[in-house]
């Protein structure tokens, strides 16, 4: 498969590492035109208010919003929040807008607040989670399914081709939900 | 121990621009134009070199009113070996802690024990030894000196450059010629072998200190630094918000040449510069 990487700015080389050594092309993504041939793609960590101005200077916007409505789609933390109908505090407007989600950004508070766990995820058990101010989903729509929970707070979820994780499986070793997520259906 | 979360967050900031501000004006401002992270200090490397003086920690209630302002991680400095003020800004719950020479370093000798803290620090480095001594203190992520307020990325490439060429000489040794390299860097052993397995820095290497163009952080970009930091050279300018805009579209796309052609059209003036040779005080050489 040829996996995009989106790589306005954030944990890029990390989702690229873990594509390659599936086997996959892994191409970085800053440009609508890189866009064409994709199978895949994913949207790493990282700033997503910095992403959502660089998506608009770039003219991605529109582009990566069809794309993501019709092909595979792994969000990871600001990826994450790049793909939610709804961002609490809502002062902000949705940025991609397709995920029946509202995501609550920062939710645990600041980098001292940062914090790691182990749970299963997608039926896939004892996965490391790496949380770096992280974000939470709440307010699930009727097509979203729960991946994961830690500590009783919902930090992963899916519709149908688009998969939404609140911590950061690209910065562990563990390819599982990598392959999971790449795995022809 | 928080080594992997605290590496992780450095790493969420890579590609990115971090830029100085003074007031929740400025941090809005640098937020709105994409900014991964504000820096909150009372006066930006340009003031602090003309006005003079001891340069030392923010008063917290700017810093308060700063993260108060932003949602974008916040971070501070502290002087070099200063380990109350770093206690305190730990204290304040903000994101991250620069141990940094453009203030008034409070210990001639030590920089701060990072392991004892919890939060993520930032030190400034001149060439790979002094990356990996501040990395063996517990740094979470290191950057170059530069040389701040300046407006002058010389130093910067030369210290990009030198950790760059450094990490090559190390890549290429045989594993016996590593302790005697170690030794001449001054670096701890085991993290000259990591960087000789990982061909590159353990941790995430920021350019900094004299960057006032999108050309400069593009060319720190293109010499191989993960992303950059603008301190004087965006609330100096002529028109700071779209300077910081262009700033932040130019660390992207930097190895685009016509986008960056494009990018860089009508900024107005950009700060005024200082050559290196007509300093009377070069923070670069404050600690070691």
């Amino acid at each position: 498969m040829r996996v995009g990487v989106l790589a306005l700015q954030g944990a890029v080389k990390e989702h690229l590492r873990a594509v390659r050594r599936l086997g996959h092309t892994g191409v970085e993504v800053r440009l609508p035109e890189q866009l064409e041939g994709l199978d895949a793609i994913i949207l790493p960590g990282g700033e997503s208010t910095a992403m959502r101005r660089l998506l608009d200077k770039a003219g991605l916007l529109l582009p990566l919003q069809e794309f993501v409505l019709s092909k595979p789609t792994l969000g990871t933390c600001a990826g994450a929040i790049l793909l939610a109908k709804r961002i609490e505090p809502s002062l902000e407007a949705p940025v991609l807008g397709v995920l029946d989600v509202t995501v609550e950004r920062n939710a645990y508070g600041s980098q001292l607040d940062s914090f790691t766990c182990r749970g299963d995820v997608a039926g896939l058990q004892d996965f490391p989670l790496v949380f770096i101010r992280a974000p939470r989903f709440a307010g699930l729509g009727p097509n979203v399914s729960v991946l994961a929970s830690c500590n009783g707070q919902i930090v992963g979820v899916r519709a149908g081709h688009t998969w939404a994780l609140a911590f950061h499986p690209e910065l562990t070793e563990d390819l599982r939900l990598h392959e999971m997520f790449l795995r022809p259906e | 121990m928080r080594t992997g979360l605290n590496r992780g967050l450095a790493e969420m900031l890579k590609g990115g621009v971090i830029m100085d501000v003074v007031n929740a004006e400025h941090a809005l401002i640098a937020e709105a134009a994409g900014a991964v992270a504000v820096m909150a200090l009372e006066r930006v490397p340009a003031d602090i070199r003309k006005q003079g003086g001891v340069a030392r920690m923010s008063d917290p209630e700017l810093i308060i009113a700063i993260k108060e302002a932003v949602s974008i991680p916040v971070m501070a400095k502290v002087r070099i070996g200063h380990f109350v003020e770093a206690q305190i800004l730990q204290a304040l719950r903000i994101d991250f802690i620069d141990e940094s020479e453009v203030l008034t370093p409070a210990d001639d000798q030590y920089h701060i024990d990072k392991h004892r803290f919890a939060i993520p620090f930032v030190c400034g480095a001149r060439n790979l030894g002094e990356a990996l001594r501040r990395i063996g203190e517990g740094a979470a992520m290191v950057r170059t000196k530069g040389e701040a307020g300046t407006g002058n990325v010389v130093e910067a490439v030369r210290h990009m450059r030198a950790v760059q060429s450094e990490i090559r000489r190390v890549m290429m040794a045989p594993d016996e010629e590593l302790m005697t390299i170690a030794k001449e860097l001054g670096a701890p052993f085991p993290l000259v072998q990591e960087v000789k397995k990982l061909g590159a820095l353990p941790v995430v290497n920021f350019a900094a200190g004299g960057i006032a163009t999108p050309a400069d952080a593009a060319l720190m970009m293109q010499l191989g630094c993960d992303g950059v930091f603008v301190g004087s050279g965006i609330f100096k300018s002529a028109d700071p918000a779209r300077r910081a805009a262009a700033i932040v579209q130019a660390t992207t796309h930097f190895k685009d040449a016509e986008r960056l052609a494009h990018i860089s059209r009508g900024l107005g003036e950009a700060m005024p510069g200082l050559e290196i040779a007509g300093l009377t005080a070069t923070y670069a050489q404050r600690g070691h």
